[in-house]
């Protein structure tokens, strides 16, 4: 059954919806979708680098993902620019750097395109094996942290009031961000991959009165966008990144109507 | 008990700087178990920084904290909660320890916001808000609670009977309880320990010994110091009954 590209493309889709879900959900609550952003244009140069020295992608995408996460924190205490221009500084720079290395490489030859949007033709069963194992570890990680992550985001000072040690909830955090990008990037690609945690997790506010709610419905919008993607992906032969995006986006609207029925209900 | 564990936070000549400027220097102060400790001052005296300060909320100051116990209610001065979060007020009631639900129930009921129990976060006024804090705040049964304005926009009749619950509260769990606030009638009438501080501890003791300080007058007028002595009667009464002795 493995051997079919679509039915590992479906497994490997299902395993980074059912991780994105609920990390989402915090990327949203603690706005961090530029600092994702950020993390997945990085992860262009961790795959030059797994070319370069044959390393494992999603493994080198991790490492540098966690590197640019560290230098920006750095950053953050050493210098006085805001924090949205050390992100767009190190988003382009490592995209740039990145981009310059591949020229370099012209021995290999690259799939720019699959790189960045994602290939469901490139899922390989080792790639499944990554993305399970590597999603189930990151969410019993995400459970072990959940009181103190969620209490921070709610108020950093009541968490570390009660003694929740937010600040080791949050560092743990970012190395949830930087795996989840590693293990989806084959599916969605580099450029979509925020928006793989953003829009179904913006869907489930949206229907959502309590975080357990928007958790789970942002795990089956999820699961829902990567069926009808990989769908459509398969019978319009678009890559697969956009096409899973692009379903989130059409169940994102249809949330919207929701709302408006809901205040309808009210009144 | 002995004095020694009876003691739940203790500041040692604490202070914290923040780009170059001390917002509180030189603070000393101890909160023991069943007792309430009030720090009043001026704007910008330093009161909520020395609530920080005791929380460890503020990692790199002078001097130092000793903290006895981990069970601790906070009740900020300012909290501001991003709507993009769904929270009710359940949600909010589990947010740093996971408590019964018999114990929410009670908190609320306390507070007097039960009704408000599945209600979002984001709809509750200023006052209801600041009762659902006090609540979960106390739901967790801490031993040391830490108020900073706890009735702020609260209506009068529900800021004296928080204040009474408060005292209630102190007295129940035996818990110690640092207290800010700008109320100087209604506070004195619960406070052990009165702690006067204006960027340092200006002076402090019992509510008596503090209204007769000069600096106290100076810094707060004559009236203010009448309005002490007045309570510190009535504070006297209070404890003789229930056979407590004032410190010091």
């Amino acid at each position: 059954m493995l051997d079919d590209f679509f039915v590992r493309a479906l497994i490997a889709g299902i395993g980074v919806a059912l991780v994105t879900g609920p990390l989402g959900c915090f990327v949203v609550w603690r706005r961090l979708s530029y600092f994702g952003d950020t993390l997945s244009h990085s992860a262009l140069l961790g795959v030059t680098l797994a070319y370069s020295f044959e390393l494992n992608i999603a493994l080198s995408v991790f490492i540098i993902s966690s590197v640019i996460a560290l230098i920006l924190i750095q950053l953050q205490k050493k210098t006085n620019l805001p924090g949205d221009a050390l992100l767009g500084l190190l988003a382009h720079s490592s995209l740039a750097v990145g981009l310059v290395v591949i020229g370099f490489l012209t021995f290999i030859r690259f799939d720019i395109m699959g790189l960045l949007f994602g290939d469901i033709l490139a899922v390989t069963t080792n790639d499944i094996f990554i993305i399970w194992t590597g999603g189930a570890v990151i969410l019993i990680v995400l459970k072990l942290i959940w009181k103190p992550l969620f209490a921070s985001t709610v108020n950093y000072e009541l968490a570390e009031a009660e003694g929740l040690n937010p600040d080791r909830a949050k560092a743990t955090f970012t190395i949830l961000m930087a795996a989840v990008i590693a293990i989806s990037i084959k599916m969605v690609g580099l450029l979509l991959i925020t928006g793989m945690l953003i829009i179904p997790a913006a869907m489930a506010r949206n229907i959502s009165d309590s975080p357990q709610k928007m958790v789970l419905f942002s795990v089956i919008g999820g699961l829902l966008s990567v069926l009808l993607g990989l769908f459509s992906s398969l019978e319009f032969n678009t890559s697969s990144g956009p096409s899973i995006i692009m379903a989130a986006l059409v169940l994102f609207i249809l949330s919207l109507l929701n709302i408006k029925q809901s205040i309808k209900l009210k009144n | 008990m002995s004095l020694e564990n009876s003691t739940l936070v203790k500041l040692n000549n604490a202070g914290f700087k923040q780009n170059n400027k001390w917002l509180v220097e030189g603070v000393s102060l101890t909160v023991e178990r069943g007792k309430i400790v009030t720090l009043i001052g001026p704007n910008g005296s330093g009161k909520s920084t020395t609530a920080k300060i005791a929380l460890g909320i503020y990692k790199n100051i002078e001097g130092s904290v000793e903290k006895y116990t981990n069970k601790v209610g906070y009740v900020p001065q300012k909290i501001s909660i991003d709507w993009t979060l769904p929270l009710r007020v359940y949600d909010f009631m589990l947010l740093t320890e996971d408590i019964k639900d018999e114990a929410i129930d009670e908190a609320l009921t306390l507070t007097g916001v039960m009704h408000l129990k599945n209600k979002n976060l984001g709809n509750l006024s200023g006052g209801e808000f600041q009762r659902v804090l006090i609540a979960r705040a106390i739901s967790k049964k801490p031993e040391l609670l830490v108020l900073d304005e706890p009735v702020q926009g609260v209506d009068y009749t529900g800021e004296i009977a928080l204040y009474e619950l408060i005292k209630k509260i102190s007295d129940t769990l035996n818990c110690g309880i640092l207290l800010i606030s700008h109320d100087l009638h209604t506070v004195m009438t619960a406070t052990d320990h009165v702690v006067c501080l204006n960027g340092h501890v200006c002076c402090s003791g019992t509510p008596m010994d503090v209204a007769k300080n000069n600096e106290y007058k100076t810094l707060f007028g004559e009236q203010a110091s009448q309005i002490l002595t007045v309570y510190e009667h009535k504070h006297d009464h209070v404890h003789s009954d229930e056979g407590q002795i004032k410190k010091n």
